[in-house]
């Protein structure tokens, strides 16, 4: 019997577990092939509904969904983290202490964000990154009623539209509040343009100038003075603040940094194979991957797609039979009722388009699909 | 001992090359040396840039076969 053992429930494990299942139907009814998925968690959370919880447009109830509830039958899980990694002897260790031997192993344990890699930033920012910084941020935004507001981002950080989305929804949050003349947003941005992808900076400074936010290119921030309501940034400059956001630096599991799988947790991975570099029989997908792409759904989305089709022709024929070719589709949020959007590989820049309320409608209908989507329905 | 680590960025379009040498240059000790290799122009000028703002040093930048690297020593 071949043994296959996906570490991770989020988004890369679980459509990846959901696409083998299919493929491999026959197999696992058979019983020639197991299929196990263990995971930290016996919930799923839609990481993205967070933004929308920040903003009082989203429940914390919303977001989760019983993890078991989402894998196709056939597929065994644990909720049992991985503590050791034997990747020599083809097994891993959980915390329960049982050991679960593979042929083949795909990690999926995600990214988490770090403020305190800042100094300062844990106690004196908001951020959107867990339920509670969420819910704080909520409050926040609640009772502002006018001052600077700061946006900073650290690297690296999971889903890149996070940095805009927020601030042009902090616009028009303030806008129908009616503070809109009490409010200055200032938005910083550690490369020389304000978003990583040419074309959505290309579209954004002028949308920034146009609502009258300011902004300043090439600011990593190096520590925030709660006492002053300052951030320093590395490059030399300081900034005032009354309400500062944060899209904090992130970091993988510590379990992979522990288990010397790659720096920070984020492991070496080839771009095409999506092979844990060094290991014929291990793979990696989403955020923990080392890849120079963006940590988003969407990326662990079409990297579990690939997978799972070299996977079931590996267990089957013992060969790969395609290459993950970089793709990656983002939404951005462009206020309360606009969105546009942005698809590329390794090969092909995005070409963003005006911003239109189809989109955004779409992309609040996606909110509910994605529960659809994990399933392998989508 | 002094070591250089490559960032192969190439085909990056997000997060991008800059972000790149951004997130592994706190991973280096000072006085390692980071070489990033990138398939787009502007990265070439960007890096330097934010290198010298910041005060790394640039130990160079060359371009092979339309692929450029920049090697960049991290100071402090
Ligand atoms: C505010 C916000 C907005 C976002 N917006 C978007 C968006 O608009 N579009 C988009 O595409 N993406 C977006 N994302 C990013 C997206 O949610 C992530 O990139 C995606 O979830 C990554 O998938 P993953 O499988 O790598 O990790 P995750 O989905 O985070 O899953 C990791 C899994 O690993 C498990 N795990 C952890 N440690 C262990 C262990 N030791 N053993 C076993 N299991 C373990 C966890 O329990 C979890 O189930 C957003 C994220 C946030 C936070």
């Amino acid at each position: 019997m071949k043994k296959v053992v996906i570490v991770g429930g989020g988004t890369g494990g679980t459509i990846l577990a959901n696409n083998l299942a299919r493929r491999l139907a026959h197999e696992l009814r058979a019983g020639q092939v197991s299929l196990t998925v263990l995971s930290a968690s016996d919930k799923h959370m839609y990481q993205p509904g967070l933004l929308y919880v920040a903003f009082g447009r989203m429940e914390v109830d919303e977001l989760y969904q019983d993890q078991a509830s989402l894998l196709e039958p056939g597929i065994v899980f644990h909720v049992d983290p991985v503590e050791k990694f034997v990747l020599d002897k083809n097994h891993v260790v959980t915390k329960s202490g049982k050991r679960f031997e593979y042929d083949y192993l795909a990690i999926a344990t995600g990214s988490r964000a770090m403020p305190d890699m800042v100094p300062g930033m844990a106690e004196n920012a908001h951020h959107v990154y867990t339920v509670e910084a969420a819910a704080k941020t909520c409050e926040a935004l609640r009772n502002f009623q006018g001052g600077k507001v700061a946006v900073v981002t650290g690297v690296p950080h999971k889903c890149p539209m996070v940095p805009l989305e927020i601030t042009f929804m902090m616009y028009d949050y303030f806008k129908d509040r009616g503070l809109l003349d009490k409010v200055r947003i200032h938005y910083t941005y550690p490369i020389g343009r304000v978003h990583s992808l040419e074309n959505v900076a290309k579209w954004a400074a002028p949308e920034f100038d146009r609502l009258g936010i300011t902004y300043e290119t090439l600011f990593n921030a190096k520590a925030v003075d709660g006492a002053k309501k300052q951030v320093l940034s590395e490059e030399g400059s300081v900034l005032d603040y009354d309400l500062l956001v944060a899209i904090p630096p992130h970091k993988g599991m510590e379990v992979i940094e522990k288990e010397g799988l790659g720096k920070s947790g984020f492991m070496p991975t080839n771009r095409g194979t999506l092979n844990l570099e060094g290991r014929d029989n291990v793979f990696v997908l989403g955020d923990t991957t080392n890849l120079p792409i963006s940590k988003a759904g969407s990326t662990a989305h079409y990297e579990a797609e690939a997978l799972g089709e070299n996977l079931a022709a590996l267990v089957r024929h013992g060969r790969m039979v395609r290459l993950y070719e970089g793709k990656v589709f983002c939404f951005i949020e462009a206020g309360k009722d606009r969105a546009t959007y942005a698809s590329f590989d390794y090969a092909n820049p995005p070409q963003p388009k005006p911003p239109t309320k189809a989109i955004h409608w779409f992309k609040l209908a996606y909110n509910r699909l994605y529960w659809n989507s994990v399933r392998g329905l989508l | 001992m002094a070591s250089t680590r490559e960032i192969d960025a190439r085909g990056a379009f997000c997060p991008g090359p800059l972000m790149e040498l951004l997130a592994a240059i706190k991973e280096v000790e000072v006085g390692d040396s980071l070489e990033v290799l990138s398939t787009d122009k502007g990265s070439a000028d960007d890096i330097p840039e934010w290198a010298r703002k910041v005060g790394h040093e640039v130990v160079e930048t060359r371009e092979e076969n339309g692929v450029y690297h920049v090697i960049i020593r991290k100071t402090k």
